[in-house]
């Protein structure tokens, strides 16, 4: 991705990953709702993202030549640590997926995914006007 | 694109909760099937779940926090014993006059049985709102 769309889509697109990571974990959540002994888990949004613009922030060193070292962390970038959810109330099969609460998290979840997917196209529609140039 | 993976891991949760809709259709269809000795009578079904640890499936994803779908390990039999019912006149019934009946517990069954549709149709729910997801991701930028 050249830097002029990097910039245009700022942190949506990063957003946008980290949403969809979560909405698998959410979803492997609701799908072991009934496994015994699985354990409910999600992600620091706040975190990841947080952690996400800083990496960019930084800038990313390109590796030219053999022997030079690429500066960014492995694939994906994102510090992808799952960590594992408090449970309200103990089952005694130590499941620990509530999902009433999943489904809130899935749905609130699925509404940012949204408005990132209106905020890269809100910024795609601009940039087009802008080379349009009527 | 990681949404495509829900797709898998909420289909495994479909059929297995299908699966455990299935051995509760079985155990209350015969709930009553009577038999002349209690090795014979019918034993209560009960489908194990397990969780499918996909870690570290492709090659470059190295995701280190595994999405999980599930599975049915196994199908366990209940060992409750068989419960003796003193009735002469049944065609079945043994040299004492007893029938054995199998140790189901409808209302333990039913109960069960509103467990697993709502299980499923959470994961249904689940399924559309991805479905949405992608397809509106599809579609980025041609507005």
């Amino acid at each position: 991705m050249s830097s002029i769309t990097d910039r245009a889509l700022g942190i949506h697109t990063q957003a946008l990953e980290v949403a969809s990571r979560r909405l698998e974990l959410l979803a492997s959540n609701i799908a072991n709702a009934d496994t015994p002994g699985y354990k409910a888990r999600d992600l620091d949004f706040r975190a990841l993202l947080n952690q996400a613009s800083n990496d960019q922030a930084a800038g990313r060193i390109n590796t030219t030549q053999v022997g030079h070292f690429a500066t960014t962390p492995a694939a994906g970038g994102l510090g992808r640590d799952a960590l594992y959810r408090v449970p309200n109330h103990a089952s005694l099969d130590g499941n620990t997926v509530d999902t009433q609460q999943e489904h809130a998290v899935f749905a609130e979840n699925a509404v940012r995914y949204q408005a990132s997917l209106d905020f890269i196209n809100s910024r795609l529609s601009g940039l087009r006007k802008a080379l349009k140039g009527e | 694109m990681n949404l495509s993976k829900i797709f898998d891991i909420s289909g495994s949760a479909l059929s297995a909760q299908t699966t455990r809709l299935n051995t509760i259709a079985s155990n209350l269809a015969n709930a009553d099937t009577a038999s002349s000795t209690p090795e014979a009578a019918y034993r209560a079904r009960h489908p194990v779940f397990a969780t499918v640890l996909e870690q570290a499936a492709g090659a470059g994803q190295s995701t280190g926090q595994p999405a999980a779908s599930v599975r049915i390990a196994g199908v366990v039999e209940s060992q409750a014993p068989a419960i003796a019912r003193h009735e002469p006149g049944h065609p079945l019934a043994d040299e004492n006059g007893y029938i054995y009946l199998p140790a189901v517990n409808t209302v333990e069954q039913m109960a069960d049985m509103i467990s697993a549709s709502r299980s499923y149709s959470s994961s249904v729910d689940v399924l559309s709102t991805t479905k949405e997801l992608m397809l509106r991701t599809l579609q980025l930028g041609r507005g």
